[in-house]
């Protein structure tokens, strides 16, 4: 596994950073934050766009910054994909692919099986202002990867896009993650994508990094729920497609069961990623019958957690996961819900996505 | 004909002068404009007010400053008599010098406006790209400002055809030296020969309307890319 070691300063007016952190690189590694936390800013440090920042920036020994030592971003080995593309206007979607190909210094793609990748033929020929928003970012996600970077370093790609184009381009970003070894950096602050999307969370706050983990323990951690957002609470865990039936639905196991949802278009056998958001779990003390939802978990009720609000998070063990229910303080007090109970827990909504603890399709509510 | 025609000597000289100006002003003014574009160092309000200067300042100040600076006794005239075994004052060198930085502005404002029109965006795309600081400016920056630099070498030739007061400072008017078209319209003014002066007026007349024409035209139809 990579390592970036971190240790930089910048303050700018009233704004000011400051990370000494060591941040494990393997398959995506979100830096999550809301705007203004710092985490554009620590991913343009990290390219050498910055030059007022102090301190030292590491990756796998190859020093980039350190003290007076700074090394120039076109001498570090990234690939950087802009918020807002940054395609070259004087030059053709080839021309595009072409700079960063004859530029790169390390062995890398070709442009052949790039533009196959990522699906740009049709585009080649076509000027960056032809082309749509989505498109844009794809020759962007292209472009870098041609460059042949040793980190890819992503500032919030999908944040200009609507919701159809993302869906467009977050299965380019699932394969990039799955079938090339370049770790990601991924800026973002929807926690919808980086719970589809990331293998490690870092938080930033403020300018600090105030958390990171991995991304199915953070989003099994009731206590960093208010970071993350309580809407977007809920835990991400690993599962097994076991069988597609006739009548249009799969199964897949969960370490703590199984779940059966709409036809999952993922071969039997494979690990797919899903996400159980804590507002769409009911909880039940008894086994509910007479009931239409498919998807029962027996679980153990691990911790609860009042929020400020009328709101409570139950954290619950379903086998070696955990989960997270969101439930009123009124229910949890009505049941007597109680740490070490047993409870079973009713899932009206799962969104599945491709990959170990890494991404999801369009979400795919189940409400059977 | 050739009795209609006016001696052409002084238009054949000046367009020379305007050539050798434009070219000597593009490879020093690009560097500086670009300079200006992106510092952020605090000397920068000074250098672009020195970059002005020759705007505001009244031809006659400016050539009188460059005669002292040029004459052989300073040191700049000096160095230059030294290595040439010529003086700069009343010489085509010393003119193209004048008229370089007599134009100096013309080249360096439409080249710094291009240059922070393009932004940092690009170049930072293209340093993550691999691309050098020399790379960045070929490969990228001077594409997306051509149109700052055709702005800038047709403004430069046809300012520097327009210069009259430098010249007569600093050059005098010898024939086939530094009897440009502006020198000759006023010395044929001077000695009446009115029908030379309108040949050369129509000439300098028509020739400067082309110029702003072409700007304006290949502005219109090469709108600045939006990066």
């Amino acid at each position: 596994m990579s390592v970036l070691e971190a240790s930089v300063k910048l303050s700018r007016g009233a704004f000011s950073l400051a990370i000494d952190e060591r941040i494990p690189l393997a398959g995506i590694t979100a830096l999550f934050g809301r705007s203004g936390s710092g985490k554009t800013t620590l991913l343009r440090i990290i390219a050498g766009l910055e030059p007022g920042a102090g301190g030292r920036i590491a990756m796998n020994g190859a020093t980039w910054q350190d003290g007076p030592r700074f090394v120039p971003p076109h001498k570090r080995a990234i690939g950087y994909v802009f918020q807002d593309a940054r395609l070259f206007q004087h030059l053709s979607v080839a021309g595009n692919l072409d700079f960063a190909a004859r530029r790169a210094t390390d062995p890398g793609p070709s442009v052949e099986s790039v533009v196959a990748a990522f699906d740009l033929k049709p585009l080649l020929a076509r000027r960056p202002q032809a082309l749509s928003g989505g498109e844009k970012q794809r020759v962007a996600l292209a472009r870098a990867l041609l460059s042949a970077p040793r980190l890819m370093l992503m500032d919030e790609p999908l944040s200009s896009l609507d919701e159809a184009r993302k869906g467009e381009i977050l299965p380019y970003l699932e394969k990039m993650r799955d079938e090339s070894d370049i770790p990601i950096l991924y800026v973002s602050h929807s926690a919808a994508e980086v719970a589809r999307l990331a293998n490690h969370v870092v938080m930033l706050e403020a300018g600090r990094i105030v958390r990171q983990a991995a991304a199915g323990a953070l989003f099994a951690d009731a206590d960093a729920a208010p970071l993350l957002g309580m809407r977007e609470a809920g835990a991400v865990l690993e599962a097994r497609v076991t069988a597609h039936y006739a009548d249009g639905l799969s199964e897949l196991s969960v370490s703590g069961g199984t779940l059966t949802l709409p036809f999952i278009d993922r071969p039997t056998g494979s690990t797919v990623r899903v996400r159980i958001p804590a507002q769409d779990i009911l909880l039940a003390l008894k086994r509910p019958e007479a009931i239409s939802a498919l998807n029962i978990l027996e679980t153990k009720i691990i911790a609860i957690r009042e929020d400020d609000g009328a709101g409570a998070l139950v954290t619950l063990e379903c086998g070696r996961d955990r989960l997270l229910a969101r439930v009123t303080r009124r229910s949890a007090q009505a049941l007597g819900l109680e740490p070490g109970g047993a409870c079973f827990a009713i899932v009206k909504t799962v969104a599945v996505a491709q990959g170990n603890l890494g991404a999801e399709t369009p979400a795919q509510p189940e409400s059977a | 004909m050739t009795e209609f025609l006016p001696d052409t000597g002084p238009l054949i000289l000046t367009i020379q002068l305007a050539a050798i100006t434009t070219a000597i002003l593009i490879v020093i003014a690009t560097p500086l404009a670009w300079w200006l574009a992106f510092t952020q160092a605090r000397v920068k309000p000074a250098i672009e007010a020195i970059t002005a200067l020759p705007l505001v300042l009244p031809p006659t100040v400016l050539g009188f400053y460059m005669l002292i600076a040029f004459s052989p006794k300073s040191t700049l005239g000096g160095i230059w008599l030294q290595a040439t075994g010529t003086t700069l004052t009343f010489s085509f060198a010393g003119l193209v010098v004048a008229s370089v930085i007599y134009s100096l502005p013309f080249a360096v404002q439409p080249l710094q406006s291009a240059f922070e029109a393009l932004g940092r965006s690009p170049l930072e795309a293209a340093a993550t790209l691999r691309a050098g600081p020399f790379d960045r400016f070929f490969a990228v920056g001077m594409p997306l400002a051509k149109r700052g630099f055709l702005t800038a070498a047709v403004l430069s030739f046809a300012h520097t055809i327009g210069e009259f007061g430098v010249v007569l400072m600093v050059g005098g008017n010898i024939p086939g030296q530094t009897r440009v078209v502006s020198i000759a319209i006023y010395e044929h003014v001077e000695t009446i020969n009115h029908a030379d002066a309108h040949v050369l007026s129509a000439i300098l007349l028509a020739f400067s309307f082309a110029v702003l024409l072409l700007i304006y035209v290949v502005n219109r139809r090469f709108p600045e890319p939006a990066v």
